[in-house]
């Protein structure tokens, strides 16, 4: 009885009766395909993988898992959670684990705050808080050209897109979209003050009508950067203010609505 | 790994910050971070607190033989450590610049300040002393890291019980922590380091400077002093030239600073004996309280259902009335007419927009009201789209759904899950209108 309840624990639990919950590093999960109705073994379910062809169910592994057979596999602790696919129904979509961490890891198509650190030939070498510091060329600004170099300094802050970022290689920013405009990125200016917050609070804050994104515009004119690797850039008319800013920001992360909610009401009254 | 660089606009917003008197957490030119002192279950144990500046001190101790030369004396040892895991910056193993210096300059505020009792380690003359080791870990890099060191050195001696050892004849007899009550060090006094920052070539000061501070200052002026005021050791560096009085403001700064500090040790260290004394619960684990990461929590959000209706009116009157009705009626054969020509669907497109949006709704009843609700339009889209309407008993029943009388229901749910759905039902009263007028064109 004993062991029958020790297995019964080890045994991967169907990913998505786990939606929002705390999982942990090395844990199994099944996905609903593969726990139909033959449950018995997992040698079976292999089987059943390869001979029958399923109907269109992909599943993307998002950040925290791994794929393991047919399983998924946990590789950081965080709550799991789930992406419908657009459209079709039924299985498939994207699964991955919110976690709270500060190091960055660079990813595709992201938008991030960099620091030039180096200029080097043709290439900027910008710190992007990974492992390793991005390359950007001097030809990937909007309207660069061989005799037009940008005006761009060591030390001065990278609004930037990672369009190479792969597993152990130098990932390879850009400041131009597919179509060659800026696009809001670029060379961020002089002023203001740049600081780091959680990977997971920038989430949150760049999360389509994010609050607190709503509720700090009311408090003062400011502009504002947020890079994906954990970065903020903010500047507002006095240095007070974006003091202030920047400490609110870092502060919601520990804060719960209410307190969140009477913190702005005492900003905007003073 | 390589050090963050400081970026341009960092440096520049930090110096005018200074210039204008503010610092980047809110505190005054001389204000100190909060301090906050944890023992742990041992004693000797403790985590000091300055800021976001966190050092681990842990005191042990070791019956060894004297130094020849001193053999009365027991012997002192300070270890200060900055792993990887205080900033990425720090290597693991290496004797960096920054670390000799910081090694060095706790020796020279605790051993040589002479404020433990040495001889007091003294068990037997030329063969047996007290070794007392004071290991100390930095847990996390944000600047100031030697006051932080200092107070955690200090604390974790005071806090420290040594092995009580008694001497009969040639016996030496050890006694555990069982056996007899261990025994406290002697202190003569506890020197403090306190740290002040100069900018813009000794204009500007500040006390306590974090981890940002201390990357553009220009120089750094370290006081070691007890709470009477004496000091125990000085050191400037930077390579910046202070003159005589502003030595002398900082360390009447640091006496004032000193004082504070002494006060919330010894505070510390009353509250934990009283805690072990009377058996409460002790240790890191009660005393570091947790952060809890609240920022997404999700809260659900009370729907306002008070003036549903009203607003449902309002829509209703808002909404335009529909543009290309045809008043003239198609009549194909006995009892089948059609009205104006099939309008394209819009529903498809709505019912994927409804799919994402699922995601972020927390309640579930209102969800499935609507997606019924859809459903049921669709039914009634199918009709005018593509089949003629057909005047029927049937098409009589659908028209009765439709009545004024029961809109306000269904556009309540409507109308208060999001913007959304009210243009979906804008839409759907719409549709509805133009079937009332259909209706009663049909009767007429």
């Amino acid at each position: 009885m004993m062991a029958a309840s020790q297995t019964s624990a080890s045994v991967p639990r169907v990913a998505r009766t786990m939606l929002g919950q705390v999982v942990l590093p090395g844990e199994e999960l099944l996905l609903p395909e593969s726990a139909g109705p033959g449950t018995e073994g997992s040698a079976e379910q292999t089987l059943r993988l390869g001979s029958v062809v399923r109907p269109r169910a992909r599943v993307v592994c998002g950040p925290g898992l791994r794929r393991c057979g047919d399983r998924l596999l946990v590789t950081k602790c965080g709550r799991l959670r789930h992406k419908e696919p657009g459209g079709s129904g039924g299985g498939g979509g994207v699964y991955w684990v919110d976690s709270q961490q500060k190091r960055y890891v660079p990813v595709k198509g992201d938008h991030v705050i960099g620091i030039v650190t180096a200029k080097s030939g043709d290439l900027f070498k910008v710190d992007v808080g990974g492992s390793e510091p991005a390359s950007l060329s001097y030809l990937a600004f909007e309207g660069a050209t061989k005799r037009n170099r940008p005006n761009v300094q060591v030390g001065d802050l990278i609004y930037g897109q990672f369009v190479v970022a792969n597993k152990d290689m130098e990932p390879e920013m850009v400041c131009i979209d597919s179509s060659g405009r800026a696009n809001g990125m670029g060379v961020i200016g002089q002023d203001g003050l740049l600081f780091k917050v959680t990977l997971g609070l920038i989430r949150k804050l760049l999360a389509p009508e994010c609050e607190i994104i709503q509720e700090i515009g009311k408090l003062y004119p400011l502009e504002i950067v947020f890079g994906m690797n954990g970065r903020i850039w903010v500047k507002a008319r006095t240095i007070q203010q974006t003091l202030i800013l920047a400490n609110v920001l870092e502060a919601c992360e520990h804060m719960t609505t209410e307190q969140r909610k009477q913190i702005f009401s005492r900003l905007s009254e003073s | 790994m390589k050090e963050t660089p400081l970026s341009n606009c960092e440096r520049r917003f930090l110096l005018r910050a200074i210039e204008e008197k503010k610092r980047l957490d809110g505190r005054q030119t001389y204000d100190y971070r909060n301090i906050k002192i944890s023992f742990g279950t041992d004693y000797g144990c403790c985590i000091v607190e300055l800021g976001k500046t966190r050092v681990l001190g842990q005191v042990s101790c070791e019956l060894v033989s004297p130094k020849l030369n001193r053999a009365t004396e027991g012997i002192l040892f300070f270890n200060l450590e900055l792993s990887q895991m205080a900033a990425p910056a720090f290597e693991p193993g290496r004797q960096s610049d920054l670390l000799v210096k910081l090694n060095r300059l706790l020796e020279r505020c605790l051993r040589n300040s002479k404020c433990i009792d040495t001889e007091s380690l003294c068990v037997v003359a030329g063969e047996k002393v007290w070794q007392i080791r004071v290991d100390l870990h930095l847990l996390n890099h944000d600047g100031n890291i030697i006051d932080a060191a200092s107070i955690a050195a200090i604390v974790a001696l005071c806090h420290f019980r040594r092995p009580d050892v008694s001497v009969q004849g040639d016996e030496i007899t050890l006694y555990a922590l069982e056996e007899r009550d261990p025994v406290p060090l002697s202190i003569h006094h506890m020197p403090i380091c306190i740290s002040f920052a100069f900018f813009q070539q000794g204009t500007y000061l500040l006390v306590d400077p974090n981890e940002r501070e201390e990357r553009v200052m220009d120089g750094l002026l370290v006081i070691a002093m007890n709470k009477h005021r004496e000091i125990c050791t000085i050191q400037s560096s930077g390579g910046i030239m202070l003159l005589q009085d502003q030595v002398l403001r900082c360390s009447k700064i640091a006496g004032v600073k000193v004082a504070e500090i002494t006060e919330l040790i010894q505070k510390a260290l009353e509250n934990d004996k009283r805690v072990r004394k009377e058996g409460g619960k002790f240790g890191f684990a009660e005393s570091i309280a947790n952060q809890r990461i609240t920022a997404f929590k999700m809260e659900k959000a009370p729907v306002d259902t008070s003036d549903v209706e009203e607003k449902a009116e309002e829509i209703i009157a808002e909404a335009d009335p529909p543009s290309e009705a045809v008043s003239k009626p198609v009549l194909w054969t006995p009892g089948t007419a059609q009205i104006g020509e099939g309008i394209e669907s819009s529903w498809g497109d709505l019912e994927e927009e409804e799919d994402e949006d699922e995601g972020g709704s927390d309640d579930v009843t209102i969800l499935d009201s609507v997606k019924m609700e859809t459903e049921d339009q669709n039914v009634g889209d199918h009709i005018t789209d593509d089949t003629p309407i057909v005047l029927s008993d049937s098409e009589e029943d659908e028209i009765i759904i439709l009545e004024p009388g029961e809109n306000p229901k269904k556009t309540r749910i409507q109308a208060n899950n999001s913007k959304q759905e009210k243009a979906s039902s804008k839409k759907a009263i719409r549709k509805k209108k133009k079937k009332k007028k259909a209706a009663k064109i049909l009767l007429f």
